[in-house]
């Protein structure tokens, strides 16, 4: 299997996709003559042409709402926002639009589209350039929501969701486009709502989803060498949640961290938290934590910025909490 | 302290802000007489459809938000008429006489009124959200101004295929003031999207009358994007033929956008609570002489093409049909409680978080 990075993995999926099906187009802003301000779209406008790969003007709610109404006219685009920060001018397209209308036309209308690009902090950014989204989509009905870690998950879930008939959101990170792995070449899908054990350990599970998943890594083989043996679940998909593989896994570990890049009420990690002592109480030998960013915005100073993003040693302490050490 | 004043008082809408309808009779504008009585019908349809719905709300038959697009029936019919079936209609929340224009029957869209699993939308959308998308008539929305971009959309998907259709989009005049308004201009323009933007100008933005809430003539938010434009009279149903002949010819063959203004008058208030007390009963009898309907009426008179006798007994068999709706939709069954879940993905076996 070829090595690709993360963005040649997207790559590859957006082009394998859109040589499948004519209807799949990708517009965004410098997706095109600029290849991409991330370089994720690079060469596509050479080989699709200006048709299919779409420069926008700096104008979200407007593109968004131009692919609402094109995917209920018959095609299947795909959005790139430069970043889901930005996508908060036109999100009413996507929470009212894009979420809502075939429940208010009792089923007439599909609207298969996907809204991708980075989300949640990427350095010192500053508040406006460093939220994590997946809380807030997964609040609305209707929307499907996906936050790959690594390259191989990203473009299985991403040809997953061009092809899925529902509006999807496709969470990517800018400190990840470059993280390499090998990737299954041409035809790979990964159902949307399936997560995947990324790690099999037996004294405690921890649950961690996009860049994320690689904090709780270096915590796990920090903690493999006092003996603690950690399993580490990457739901891959936010909405819908493989809420059965966490619970089997916290059934045979009976202590559970979640680690979320977001802030911590109302999300993610409260939610997972909820289910847990819902389904697998009896189970449970010690408190459900998690790990987040604290309740406020993001700061930019490097020392404050590096005790505001949720670190190895936070997930260490957290596990060292719940395995009573 | 006039200057920390921040809304203007309103000078009032005056029918003398209509421009003059057009001087060709139905003939002229290439119309069969069994088009002029389609249209009278239609208009009347719509009409009647909305007083038996007020009055059915008044009676408390069914909750939520009406708002009636009475005064407003010269534009949906006189556009229906003139567009090819595939081309897309796409509106706001007044959006009745848009829904029955297109392809929902009076049966359908006053059963959703009443929140029935017959009705357009099996009941799910309510007043604000007819759809009937096999008729390419795309809702119903509820956000002022959110469904512009959405028009420009399903422009967009037309010119990516290359089938010659066009899209056409309504909206009140409060929604010029939205942000979603210009983005959409400033793509379709940019873009050569084939799309017929249309503000129906009834003169309030809710209660706040056009001279409080923007700053500007409407028209001129086409100006900012060297779109081509037009001001048109929408109480008479012929005009809105006859401009309407034009621009989707012009829209057809250039793929270049228009902004429709399209000077109407709303008789109702804005929905059911309107206290009204943001306009005089002058303005109000003003308007009321030139209700398209008893217009399109006295043309069916004078020119001979039916008889009083005749007219009365299309109206009759309206009310009928009105009546039959009413107790359609009353005698209809609810959606079964198991449709709570239906239509939000689309895949039977979604599995919803509990």
């Amino acid at each position: 299997m070829p090595e690709l990075q993360f963005r040649e993995a997207i790559r590859e999926a957006l082009n394998e996709e859109m040589r499948r099906d004519e209807r799949v187009y990708i517009m965004g802003e410098e997706v095109a003559e600029y290849d991409g301000a991330y370089k994720v779209t690079q060469g596509m406008l050479a080989e699709f042409g200006p048709k299919r790969v779409i420069d926008t003007p700096i104008s979200e709610l407007g593109f968004a709402g131009i692919g609402v109404g094109s995917a209920m006219n018959g095609l299947r685009p795909v959005v790139e926002f430069m970043t889901f920060n930005f996508a908060l001018v036109g999100v009413d397209q996507i929470l009212n639009n894009a979420a809502k209308i075939r429940y208010m036309s009792g089923g007439q209308v599909k609207i298969p589209i996907v809204f991708r690009g980075p989300n949640a902090s990427a350095g010192q950014l500053g508040a406006t350039h460093s939220v994590s989204f997946e809380a807030m989509y997964s609040h609305f009905p209707g929307l499907k929501v996906i936050y790959a870690s690594e390259p191989a998950d990203a473009k299985g879930l991403l040809k997953s969701a061009i092809r899925d008939d529902n509006p999807v959101i496709f969470l990517e990170s800018e400190q990840m486009y470059g993280m390499k792995q090998e990737v299954p070449e041409g035809e790979y899908l990964i159902p949307i709502g399936q997560g995947k054990i990324k790690r099999e350990g037996k004294d405690v599970t921890i649950v961690a989803h996009g860049k994320m998943l690689h904090v709780a890594r270096k915590a796990a083989d920090e903690l493999s060498k006092s003996g603690v043996e950690a399993e580490i679940i990457d739901p891959r998909t936010i909405k819908p949640l493989d809420l059965p593989m966490i619970l089997e896994s916290v059934r045979k570990t009976n202590r559970c961290v979640i680690v979320d890049e977001a802030h911590p009420f109302a999300g993610t990690a409260a939610e997972i938290g909820f289910l847990i002592q819902r389904e697998a109480f009896d189970h449970l030998d010690a408190p459900v934590l998690r790990v987040t960013l604290p309740d406020t915005p993001a700061p930019f100073a490097k020392n404050l910025f590096d005790a505001w993003l949720p670190s190895p040693k936070n997930v260490i302490d957290a596990v060292n909490a719940v395995t009573y050490r | 302290m006039s200057n920390t004043v921040f809304t203007p008082s309103g000078t009032f809408y005056k029918t003398t802000d209509l421009p003059a309808p057009t001087k060709k009779d139905h003939k002229k504008l290439g119309l069969s007489t069994d088009q002029v009585i389609h249209l009278f019908k239609e208009m009347y349809l719509v009409r009647r459809f909305e007083e038996r719905a007020a009055q059915q709300y008044q009676k408390g038959k069914f909750g939520g938000f009406l708002h009636l697009y009475i005064g407003q029936e010269a534009l949906s019919s006189g556009v229906a008429m003139v567009l090819e079936p595939e081309d897309d209609i796409i509106t706001a929340y007044r959006d009745h006489g848009w829904g029955l224009v297109r392809g929902i029957s009076a049966r359908e869209g006053m059963a959703e009124l009443f929140g029935k699993a017959t009705g357009s939308s099996r009941g799910k959308g309510g007043s604000m959200h007819y759809f009937k998308a096999d008729h390419h008539m795309w809702g119903g929305h509820g956000i002022v101004g959110a469904h512009i971009p959405v028009a420009a959309g399903l422009a967009f998907a037309n010119k990516y295929n290359g089938n010659g259709k066009i899209s056409t989009c309504f909206f009140g005049d409060g929604a010029v003031d939205q942000g979603a308004l210009h983005e959409a201009f400033n793509l379709a323009q940019l873009w050569k999207l084939p799309v017929i933007f249309v503000v129906e100008n009834n003169g309030y933005s809710m209660g706040t009358a056009l001279a409080r809430h923007t700053a500007t003539d409407v028209w001129k938010r086409a100006l900012a994007y060297d779109m081509d434009h037009a001001i048109i009279n929408a109480m008479d149903v012929f005009s809105v033929v006859e401009a309407f002949q034009g621009f989707a010819k012009k829209v057809r063959e250039t793929s270049m956008p228009i902004f429709v203004e399209a000077r109407t008058y709303r008789y109702r208030g804005h929905s059911m609570s309107d206290p009204g007390n943001y306009r005089t009963k002058e303005e109000m009898e003003e308007f009321r002489d030139t209700d398209p309907i008893e217009r399109l009426k006295s043309h069916i008179l004078n020119s001979k093409i039916a008889s009083e006798a005749e007219v009365q007994a299309w109206m009759d068999a309206v009310e009928a049909e009105v009546l039959d709706a009413v107790d359609f939709a009353e005698n209809s069954p609810q959606p079964d409680l198991s449709e709570l879940y239906d239509h939000v993905y689309v895949e039977n076996d979604y599995p919803f978080h509990r």
